[in-house]
């Protein structure tokens, strides 16, 4: 297969709302499933006791004074929902929206963002391997028979690991053209013979706005969605995250059955509060967006919201927290069973901290994933853990899939 | 030694240029380095002590607003308040232009380099929007008058200064024994004693524990900043005792900053340091996978030097790596941007005249599009290195697009690009580059092509 053909993903030009705003490849294969996946990667580590607060653990209110401001509702008799989540109350209450909590990467003790990022992505449980960027995602692409590579592409001005490997995705931004005349074009490529990298890249962006002119109707009917959708009354317009959400629905309302981006500024060291507002913003505008733009497609669709590791159990000095183990794995979607918050939650005690100061990972993260997949695709248990998440033993159903 | 005058203009310096001759050895490269900093006396940017609009000059203005409400004068303390926010807007774009400037112009390319990659290095971006433009005045003064100096004294500045201090939290930690920490509920924040040790000095495969990011931070403790006094030590966020950080003992007595520079003087000189600055030196200017001898060679000669950074410059100029043919790294977007305008030729009035407009049409924005926007990386680890980062569909659209667009808005009149290949590419350019400025309809496609090849790109 042409090379070129295949690495063809999304794109998107930043111009007026009325002209399409995205691009798309025109050919796509079908993908041997219906279901959609969508992995956000919550950067910089989010405080998932903070998201889905134990209140129902005594020690919880000691730890955290000025962070548990007992303005959270209660979600199901133990745990309580932050108040910046609460758009999300709506997806709660119909099964939509869950969460796992006290789940963590192998990842343990340094607690460097970029080392535990490149864990999350990698779905490695270790480094070790030196000079890793093969992301699982990738590494399904490669093993999962029948599925073309052009499905799946990745978003944003960001490098995303968990899309990169052998297997192509594509990517593209907001406000990216391509102005280059034919004459130009042609002798270009013969500047770029003898340089793979430049060559490939020259030619991807020269197919990809050639697609430009060719679709539009896609992202016109997702504004229509989205016009016709109350839940839109809630998500502030204009965002960067919500034109990516936008463009994720219209793509994986046609062929596209992965889609992968981040939300970054869950670094909370100093005034959480507000950086939790911030976040929440972010993601459940994310979230209400794909419900509304997916349409039917929405009972067909998971949404794992991942983070590279969770935060101290006790607050700091500056109402924040620090970097720290366990934490929270969010996920939405009318595939899963929401309305539940799933998980051993190993207790805030003194003697029941990791290291005498975070949250206990009482699961790896990376098994609940594989059992997303395992129920949304059904994808080999080998496979999981042999291929796709290599040291993982995927152990009980956690029953997140309808 | 295979010393190439082309190579060193363009793999050590901003590149080529019509008018600037090359570096004529790997000693003219050095003598430059170590004289005196012309071109940024030619033209200068403000060190963060000495800028305006300063944090303060933006607090006072807002103070004044505040006093004066309800009062006759209100419309004026509003209107001065807009005017202080502005300058500090129009302070940034200037400072955009003596980037360029400086790096159209240099006879010192190799400076700039330094300059940049240092502080990449120590990544500080602004935490409030009034602190936009601050960043260059931050390099200008922790990071400039070091880069040919020793790293512990580059280190203390950069530790010192309100611009890392903020956007590490640094001013939000205090000692959980201090007097400030009695009686609130106030306490550490470890991030800028985690950056330190994973990112400035040891790196994250160092040999360091838990137990030392938490000593270090204690250690920090009442290094702090404000509007009004920039940088400075409080003794009373100190924590009181000594500090064992990687084996060492630091202070114990009456606070002070002395302990920390201590500290930081000690994180500089150790082993691990050297080898994670050494190496990621080499890799920056050389490429990936850097020789394991070079790294080593550079790193014992940082440490014979007490941690000053020149010998290990030398010893990197000095090596055959330097000088491979095979060109191996990417030039990064502002890189790629400015050696173009230094090939080109584009008139220094040209730049310090431009429109704002200007500066974002040509500069900001179709950086933004390559992948890098202007001094706001990411996370404060920087800017990739690697080319697979910035050569992909979306930033090769946007280099295409500004070599076959800009120049022309940068020029009067285009260079005849059967001449341009040799002015960009030095005297024996790639075939295939020489046969397409030649065969191209138009002068804009001819010199865009040079621009866009790959044997521009790289270095």
């Amino acid at each position: 297969m042409d090379r070129r053909k295949f690495l063809i993903g999304g794109a998107a030009l930043g111009c007026s709302a009325a002209a399409s705003p995205f691009v798309t490849p025109v050919a796509m294969a079908a993908a041997p499933w219906d279901a959609r996946l969508v992995v956000i990667i919550l950067r910089g580590a989010m405080d998932g006791v903070d998201v889905i607060q134990p209140y129902g653990d005594p020690a919880l209110a000691e730890l955290r004074p000025t962070l548990v401001t007992g303005k959270a509702a209660d979600l199901d008799g133990f745990y309580a929902l932050h108040p910046a989540f609460e758009p999300l109350r709506p997806l709660w209450n119909a099964g939509e929206f869950g969460a796992v909590q006290a789940v963590s990467t192998p990842y343990r003790d340094k607690r460097s963002h970029f080392d535990g990022q490149d864990i999350l992505e990698a779905g490695l449980p270790d480094l070790s391997g030196g000079g890793l960027r093969d992301g699982w995602l990738n590494r399904m692409l490669q093993v999962v028979p029948g599925l073309e590579p052009e499905v799946a592409f990745a978003i944003g001005r960001e490098q995303m690991l968990v899309l990169s490997g052998d297997a192509p995705a594509s990517r593209w931004s907001p406000d990216a053209r391509l102005s280059i005349s034919p004459n130009a074009r042609a002798l270009l490529s013969v500047v770029h013979h003898d340089d793979p990298l430049f060559r490939d890249a020259s030619e991807d962006a020269i197919a990809i706005a050639e697609q430009i002119s060719l679709q539009a109707d896609l992202a016109q009917e997702t504004e229509t969605m989205m016009a016709e959708s109350p839940m839109m009354e809630a998500v502030s317009r204009g965002g960067e995250h919500v034109k990516i959400a936008e463009f994720a629905a219209s793509r994986m309302r046609a062929d596209t059955r992965i889609v992968s981006f981040s939300i970054n500024g869950w670094d909370t060291h100093a005034h959480q509060s507000n950086g939790m507002k911030n976040g929440a913003r972010a993601l459940t505008d994310t979230i209400l967006t794909l419900k509304a733009g997916l349409g039917a497609a929405w009972d067909k669709t998971a949404v794992l919201c991942l983070t590279e590791f969770g935060r101290t159990a006790r607050e700091n000095g500056s109402g924040g927290t620090d970097h720290g183990t366990g934490g929270a794995m969010l996920y939405a979607g009318g595939a899963l069973r929401g309305g539940q918050v799933v998980g051993e939650w190993p207790g805030l005690g003194e003697s029941d901290l990791y290291a005498g100061r975070d949250l206990l990972p009482t699961r790896d993260v990376r098994a609940h994933v594989a059992w997303v997949m395992r129920g949304l695709i059904g994808l080999d248990q080998a496979v999981l853990e042999q291929a796709i998440f290599p040291g993982l033993e995927l152990g009980p159903n956690p029953g997140l899939v309808r | 030694m295979p010393f190439d005058p082309t190579i060193a203009a363009i793999r050590f310096g901003i590149g080529l240029s019509p008018t600037i001759a090359a570096p004529s050895s790997v000693a003219d490269m050095l003598a430059r380095l170590t004289g005196p900093d012309t071109i940024a006396a030619e033209v200068p940017i403000p060190t963060y002590t000495d800028v305006y609009p300063s944090p303060l000059d933006y607090r006072q203005a807002t103070r004044a607003l505040t006093q004066a409400r309800g009062t006759d004068g209100e419309d004026a303390a509003d209107e001065h308040r807009r005017q202080v926010r502005q300058d500090g807007t129009d302070a940034m774009l200037s400072f955009v232009k003596a980037d360029l400037i400086r790096a159209a112009y240099t006879e010192d390319g190799f400076r700039e380099r330094l300059v940049r990659f240092w502080a990449d290095h120590f990544t500080a971006r602004p935490t409030k929007g009034i602190d936009r433009h601050l960043i260059s005045p931050y390099i200008e003064e922790a990071i400039r008058p070091y880069v040919a100096g020793n790293f512990a004294d580059m280190l203390i500045a950069v530790v010192g200064s309100p611009m890392m201090i903020w956007f590490l939290d640094q001013h939000q930690s205090m000692g959980p024994n201090s007097q400030a920490a009695r009686g609130g509920n106030k306490g550490l924040n470890e991030n800028l004693a985690r950056e330190l040790l994973e990112l400035h000095t040891l790196g994250v495969g160092g040999g360091y524990q838990p137990s030392d990011v938490r000593a270090l931070a204690e250690l920090l403790t009442g290094v702090s900043a404000s509007a009004q006094d920039g940088g400075y030590f409080r003794p009373s966020h100190a924590e009181p005792g000594p500090e064992l950080v990687l084996g060492v003992e630091y202070g114990g007595g009456e606070a002070s900053i002395e302990d920390v520079n201590a500290g930081l003087r000690g994180l500089a000189m150790h082993p691990d340091t050297a080898r994670h600055l050494a190496r990621k030196l080499v890799t920056h200017f050389v490429g990936p996978s850097p020789s394991l001898t070079l790294v080593d060679a550079m790193a014992a000669r940082y440490l014979q030097d007490g941690g000053a950074l020149f010998g290990m410059y030398e010893v990197l100029l000095e090596h055959e790596d330097a000088w491979n043919s095979v060109a191996r790294n990417v030039k990064q977007p502002f890189d790629f941007i400015v050696s173009s305008m230094r090939a080109l030729g584009v008139e220094r009035d040209e730049i310090s005249n431009a429109e704002n407009v200007a500066i974002r049409r040509y500069i900001h924005r179709p950086m933004t599009v390559m992948g890098q926007t202007w001094q706001r990386p990411v996370g404060p680890d920087g800017w990739p290195e690697e080319e697979e980062n910035w050569i992909t569909p979306q930033g090769m659209a946007g280099r295409i697009t500004w070599s076959m667009q800009v120049p022309q808005n940068l020029l009067d009149h285009l260079p005849d690009p059967r001449a341009f290949v040799y002015t960009a590419l030095g005297p024996t350019p790639p075939e295939a580059v020489l046969f397409a400025a030649n065969a191209a309809e138009t002068v804009s496609d001819g010199v865009g092509l040079v621009l866009a090849s790959a044997a521009f790109q790289r270095r």
